[in-house]
């Protein structure tokens, strides 16, 4: 609690300056490395590695940041992905402005969802997030307007279209898409772990009944948190949907979004702005791989590795590999 | 619309509350003991449901006979889970606890996808077969004798927990385990014996089931999903609650499947759901 009232006086950079710098790197070089030449496959893995990077990170807000566990979030997923194709097909808007109608519809829903079941505690919400992921596909696979079972293909432009944000000959366009938007919510995340806000959300996850003494709003705070998460969450869906133009409920809605950003947060660290990266860019690596060279056998080798990892990390390393690295180091040391 | 239709929906629907009653039972059960809620509770019902299978396929045993096996393994499995999974996360958060069940749950699933391929199978020529009619009213033999078979287990379950001394041990650990200790009752034991029965309890609902159901290996997911909500409804930690919230469950599935859209048989079984847990969030008889 102590931290909710310096809250005040934190300053934004608070972060070692190494750091600083071996970030600064590091994004330098991923605009860079394209550049010098990556084969399809490693701009796939990339685009790949930052799409589910921001999907984890909208659910860290959530669960790691407030604390309630969704085990749905995958609805807000398949509404951005279908909001993008949807209002192009029909209407022919241009996804650049249907992300934000996908972003805003998946921000209405979640208050629409959140006030009654953000009451819930606990397993209850779990629980009751679960159905509500499994019900939105329940709903796509019989609603003829979007398709029904067999979904929207979207009409591909003969050329490479920015207005259209469809790209044919190369992946490079829709890896610096997903770099800039992985950058700007990753920097949005990291604003709001530092602000007022986030400091708020983690004293309503960590005792509810102080948060409350000290005039904390507990269910609106949570309804904020799942509000700006589904609000992250839309817009990879609408890109998505562009990346690969061909979407049906069984794709977009799958349970497996939902199970897979909460494998990353838990393996990087959950509650943590760096848990997703870490967490993304070791899981995805490992999954393309196993489905290049195990997943001709027809098995779920991947699945299985992801099930296996998760229960280790949850024995051994509950705060994720996050926690392999001294605390220090990503914070600067307070100068009183 | 006439009334008998209604009436034979009421009676498939009572008889498949009574499967998802159980099934919820060995869940809540298991909640009560250690809070920990099993999210591969499905997958265990679907492993309980190929060990049928197997049985019958490799040596011949009718599911009907080879209930006693599949329930002492599916023992086996739930003691397995305890020592190898659930003791080391006792004590960690809720959303680790989680996030391990789920684990497993994914583990066992596509462990068994590669074993057995998703292929749907069912067994051949059971001895419980055809049906049974009552008036206008047809009734599955294979169904009626499950939904019957799991009553008893349920009764027997009940009688258990609140007649026997190991029972009435469980109870103790379940309200509190420190206390429980210092009267003598080694909660470890008691955690693997609950798991052992709540287990043990899918086997009897998997193997009964595997005589008119299709087997493969999503089978569990929806079942889970069902008795994840009867657990909840019914009140987390309430074996009697179980009862009921089966049996609310079995009936809108089946009633909302009659009179308005089967395919959305899951969106009335959430609405029931969300309705009771908002007004009641403890659930019906809950505890908690």
């Amino acid at each position: 609690m102590d931290k909710l009232i310096a809250a005040k006086s934190e300053p934004l950079w608070n972060t070692n300056n190494k750091v600083i710098s071996i970030i600064v790197g590091l994004v330098v070089l991923l605009f860079v490395l394209p550049l010098v030449g990556l084969n399809s496959f490693y701009l796939h893995l990339f685009i790949m590695i930052f799409m589910h990077a921001v999907m984890a990170q909208s659910w860290n807000v959530i669960a790691g940041f407030s604390g309630q566990i969704s085990l749905g979030h995958g609805a807000f997923f398949g509404i951005g992905a279908y909001a993008t194709s949807f209002f192009y097909m029909e209407y022919g808007i241009t996804p650049w402005i249907s992300i934000f109608f996908g972003m805003f519809i998946s921000g209405v829903f979640a208050v629409l969802i959140g006030i009654p079941m953000l009451r819930l505690s606990g397993h209850y919400f779990a629980i009751a997030t679960l159905l509500i992921g499994i019900s939105f596909q329940v709903v796509f696979q019989r609603w003829d307007l979007v398709g029904a079972a067999s979904g929207l293909w979207i009409t591909m432009t003969p050329e490479d279209s920015w207005i259209a944000l469809q790209f044919h000959k190369s992946k490079l366009p829709y890896y610096y898409i997903f770099l800039v938007f992985f950058l700007i919510s990753f920097f949005a995340v990291w604003v709001l772990s530092r602000s007022k806000l986030g400091y708020r959300l983690r004293a309503v996850r960590d005792d509810p009944q102080a948060a409350l003494s000290l005039c904390i709003n507990v269910s609106n705070y949570k309804i904020i948190a799942y509000v700006i998460s589904a609000m992250i969450m839309a817009p990879m869906g609408s890109l998505f949907a562009q990346y690969i133009l061909i979407i049906d409920p069984d794709r977009v809605f799958n349970i497996e979004i939902s199970i897979i950003v909460l494998l990353i947060t838990v393996l990087g660290g959950i509650g943590n702005v760096w848990g997703p990266i870490i967490g993304a860019s070791i899981l995805i690596p490992i999954s393309e791989y196993s489905r290049i060279y195990l997943g001709g056998t027809g098995g779920a080798v991947d699945l299985i590795l992801y099930g296996l990892i998760l229960m280790i990390i949850c024995v051994f390393r509950p705060n994720g590999l996050i926690s392999f690295i001294p605390k220090d180091i990503l914070e600067r040391k307070k100068q009183r | 619309m006439t009334s008998e239709i209604i009436l034979q929906a009421i009676v498939t629907g009572l008889m498949m509350g009574l499967i998802y009653a159980l099934i919820a039972a060995g869940l809540s059960l298991i909640f009560g003991l250690m809070e920990i809620v099993n999210f591969a509770h499905g997958e265990h019902l679907m492993l309980s449901m190929f060990s049928s299978f197997w049985l019958w396929s490799l040596f011949g045993l009718d599911p009907i006979f080879s209930i006693p096996i599949t329930i002492l393994l599916m023992a086996f499995c739930g003691i397995i889970t305890h020592y190898f999974l659930i003791r080391y996360i006792l004590k960690a958060k809720m959303l680790i606890q989680i996030c391990a069940t789920f684990g497993l749950s994914i583990f066992i699933r596509s462990i068994a996808q590669l074993l057995w391929t998703p292929d749907f199978r069912n067994v051949d020529k059971p001895l419980l077969e055809g049906r049974l009619e009552i008036g206008s009213l047809f009734i599955g033999q294979p169904q009626l004798i499950a939904s019957l078979v799991c009553l008893m287990a349920f009764i027997g379950l009940y009688l258990f927990v609140t007649k026997t001394e190991t029972g009435l041990a469980l109870q103790a650990t379940a309200q509190d385990r420190h206390a429980a200790e210092i009267l003598g009752i080694p909660s470890n034991k008691m955690f693997a014996i609950g798991w052992a029965i709540g287990l043990g309890c899918v086997g009897v609902a998997g193997g009964m089931m595997a005589n008119y159901f299709f087997i493969f290996t999503d089978v569990g997911i929806n079942f889970a999903l069902f008795a994840f909500v009867a657990v909840a409804l019914g009140g987390f930690g309430s074996i009697i609650g179980c009862l009921y919230a089966g049996i609310i469950i079995g009936l809108v599935e089946s009633l909302g499947g009659l009179l308005i859209d089967p395919s959305f048989k899951l969106l009335y079984v959430f609405v029931i759901y969300l309705l009771v847990v908002i007004y009641k969030p403890q659930g019906l008889f809950g505890r908690y």
